[in-house]
């Protein structure tokens, strides 16, 4: 049996001749240093960045919200006008070519007729009377948030003619017009319902997880009573014992406050583990032994080293909020008539006979799955990002 | 083992008599007791009150005493199995919901069985076939089928089903059943009726538990004993099996914690849409007409529903993995 030649034979050691000297530090390429000295906050941009889906997403979002400020403008058409010449009309196409030759865009006119087979509303555009569409124009009447009074639109019907979009409802109302004014409805429920959601999250989990004991005892066990709910049953339970006399904007606030009621455990549980771990750490205990104040210890030391967590999670919680609101209303239970939500338009899309005949009435699923997908790529996106150094 | 099985018993009762609790105060939210609300309605139909019967309701139910004594008085009716009464319906809760609770808790055990099947051979496929083809395209149906809330899966299916084939999918058994006792052929019915209601509900969890499931299999495939397995000669399927898919099962069946509301709640919406004879719509109308008896004991069963599916679970995952069982309890 012959041995292993490495058995035997020395294996060359190299050493470097240089002197040492322990105080040159290694040189840093700009790459590397530009990470290094990064922030906490710089790192996790630079690694929320890398996750593509996540930064289209959260600027789709942004866009999204920043049309809420300027509904009206962007609607065509005051949502609540009604016109009666163009009941359950389809959606009309903006076309740039007439005859084969190019235009300022424009819309063709549409006639009524009604199919005495099936009594369907049938609308056919009349390819003779073109009728230039509107910009930056003076329209329909409105309230700016409902308080002033203004009449400019970025987009108006042209004069004589009619722009929809998305076709109109049973009263004649614009789709399109409505679904952008949904749109500010279902977003700020979502906005309002997490800021409440995370505030109560955020006290009872940071009570629970910095006292312990039984305060950590009470505060589980109410939580796992309250995830115990299948929600959206209590939901509407709930927002059903609002009273009816009360106004409609009341019962927006009503709803959200449900909403947020209901979702703070997830966030209380995030907050009471963080807390936990982060309690014996030496800069929490140097904080004590200094003297700060339980508040102080909380709000200024613990909670800064986990606020990121805390906003993904409330980022990835937000479209169940959405849902919530949507579903609510879609079940006649949530917000009513005059606030329009989606929920509230795709309410009007329950009964499938009509649905059936006028298919765009089920447009408004579109902006909520959109939105829904939105704020899952972000939240996970931001949810990697949040610890960047892993 | 018992220790535990008596251990989580005991939790569940406090949890029981607390959500109870929650549920009466949303019953007494509404201004005014039901018989009140009763007797408007009577008198706003222009019908004569029957003084005799009202006093008797009164009495049975305890509305002139405090709330608590009420509270208990529905309690015990409640262990006795009486639910109180419906006011819309007038009769008594336990006969107007008859056959619906327990096609409620068919749909959703049948949607929970339903995710179990689709998402453990996507997820296993998934996680052995990381980014290749199929993993991309089946997480983008699965983020798709998570995004998409379950009723407007419902109404977009609905129209579908009328646009193409002219029918509609909505309901749980053929109309000649409706009413009838049950026999083979409405069971049959109801079986053939069924899958629509439970890909519809069962979609966005399903997608959530493929995720989950392809996550931990990932972990697990990443350990060492995974590499020594390997370099041993095991075959690939054997070592799968084996251990890390073991592993990887510990929160799928620890997840129906978050998977039954979820289904539960998806099941009230998706039978109002797609007008299922389960405790949804009745819930809703309920709800409506303020018939609070007949919302309350729906609330208590569908939470009931939950926390007993919880219990289920937590027994499974303690006879699957001897460190739950034998830490007392304290796992989640």
């Amino acid at each position: 049996m012959n041995t292993h030649p490495l058995d035997n034979d020395k294996l060359d050691h190299w050493v470097s001749k240089d002197k040492f000297d322990p105080h040159v530090a290694e040189a840093l390429t700009p790459e590397q240093e530009r990470i290094y000295m990064a922030s906490q906050w710089r790192m996790m941009w630079i690694r929320f960045k890398r996750h593509k889906f996540a930064v289209w997403s959260g600027a789709l979002l942004a866009v999204i919200y920043f049309s809420v400020l300027i509904s009206e403008m962007i609607a065509p058409y005051n949502m609540h006008s009604r016109n009666t010449d163009h009941i359950y009309a389809p959606p009309q196409t903006v076309r740039i070519f007439h005859d084969g030759e190019l235009r300022a865009p424009f819309t063709y006119a549409i006639k009524y007729t009604l199919n005495m087979d099936n009594l369907k509303r049938e609308y056919t555009e009349d390819p003779t009377s073109v009728t230039p569409v509107r910009f930056f124009c003076l329209g329909d009447k409105y309230h700016y948030w409902g308080l002033v009074p203004m009449r400019f639109h970025l987009i108006c019907p042209p004069k004589g003619g009619t722009l929809f979009l998305l076709g109109t409802d049973r009263l004649g109302r614009d789709m399109f017009s409505r679904i952008v004014m949904g749109t500010r409805i279902s977003l700020t429920v979502g906005l309002i319902g997490i800021t409440i959601s995370f505030f109560l999250g955020m006290l009872i989990g940071g009570l629970a997880g910095y006292y312990g004991g039984w305060v950590d005892n009470i505060t589980q066990r109410a939580i796992e009573v309250i995830r115990s709910f299948p929600e959206l049953p209590l939901w509407m339970a709930l927002s059903a014992a609002l009273p009816v006399t009360w106004s409609p904007i009341l019962i927006y606030f009503g709803i959200t406050i449900i909403l947020g009621l209901l979702d703070w455990t997830g966030l209380a549980r995030a907050v009471r583990s963080k807390l936990l771990s982060v309690r014996e750490e030496d800069f929490v205990s140097a904080a004590r032994l200094m003297g700060a104040k339980p508040g102080r210890i909380i709000w200024r030391h613990m909670m800064p080293s986990f606020m990121s967590h805390l906003i993904a999670s409330a980022t990835l919680s937000v479209p169940a909020m959405i849902l919530g609101e949507t579903a609510l209303s879609f079940l006649g239970l949530g917000l009513r008539p005059p606030i329009t939500s989606w929920g509230v338009l795709l309410a009007e899309a329950q009964n499938i006979n009509v649905v059936a005949l006028y298919p765009w009435l089920m447009l408004p699923v579109v902006p909520v799955i959109i939105v829904i997908l939105a704020f899952n790529f972000l939240g996970d996106g931001l949810r990697d990002a949040a610890d960047p150094y892993k | 083992m018992l220790k535990y099985l008596a251990h989580r018993l005991l939790i569940m009762i406090p949890t029981l008599l607390a959500i109870s609790i929650i549920v009466f105060v949303i019953i007494q939210l509404p201004p005014g007791d039901y018989l009140t609300s009763y007797i408007n309605e009577l008198q706003s139909q222009g019908e004569a009150v029957d003084q005799a019967k009202i006093a008797f309701l009164r009495e049975q139910y305890g509305l002139d005493k405090p709330w608590w004594q009420q509270y208990l008085v529905w309690l015990g009716g409640m262990l006795q199995g009486d639910f109180g009464f419906s006011f819309e319906h007038n009769q008594p809760v336990s006969e107007v919901v008859g056959d619906r609770l327990w096609l409620s808790f068919l749909v959703s055990f049948t949607t929970i069985l339903f995710t179990w099947a689709v998402s453990f051979p996507i997820g296993v496929y998934s996680a052995t076939h990381q980014y290749s083809w199929g993993d991309y395209s089946l997480s983008f149906v699965g983020f798709l089928g998570l995004a998409t809330p379950n009723f407007l899966l419902a109404l977009v299916l609905l129209y579908l089903a009328n646009r193409w084939f002219g029918t509609s999918v909505g309901g749980l058994m053929d109309d000649q059943f409706i009413g009838q006792p049950w026999s083979w052929g409405k069971f049959l019915s109801v079986l053939e009726h069924l899958w629509v209601p439970v890909v519809v509900i069962g979609t966005s969890g399903t997608a959530g538990m493929i995720r989950r499931l392809r996550a931990n299999l990932l972990d697990e495939l990443q350990r060492q004993y995974v590499t020594t397995g390997r370099a041993k000669g095991m075959k690939s399927g054997k070592l799968l099996v084996k251990y890390p898919l073991r592993m990887a099962l510990n929160p799928f069946i620890a997840d129906i914690g978050n998977l039954l509301p979820q289904v539960i709640s998806g099941a009230v919406i998706v039978s109002v849409v797609l007008s299922l004879p389960t405790t949804g719509p009745m819930l809703l109308r309920a709800l409506q007409s303020q018939d609070m008896y007949l919302a309350g004991s729906f609330l208590m069963f569908l939470s009931l529903l939950t926390v007993v599916g919880v219990f289920i679970s937590d027994i499974l995952l303690a006879i699957l993995d001897p460190r739950i069982r034998l830490g007392g309890g304290a796992s989640r």
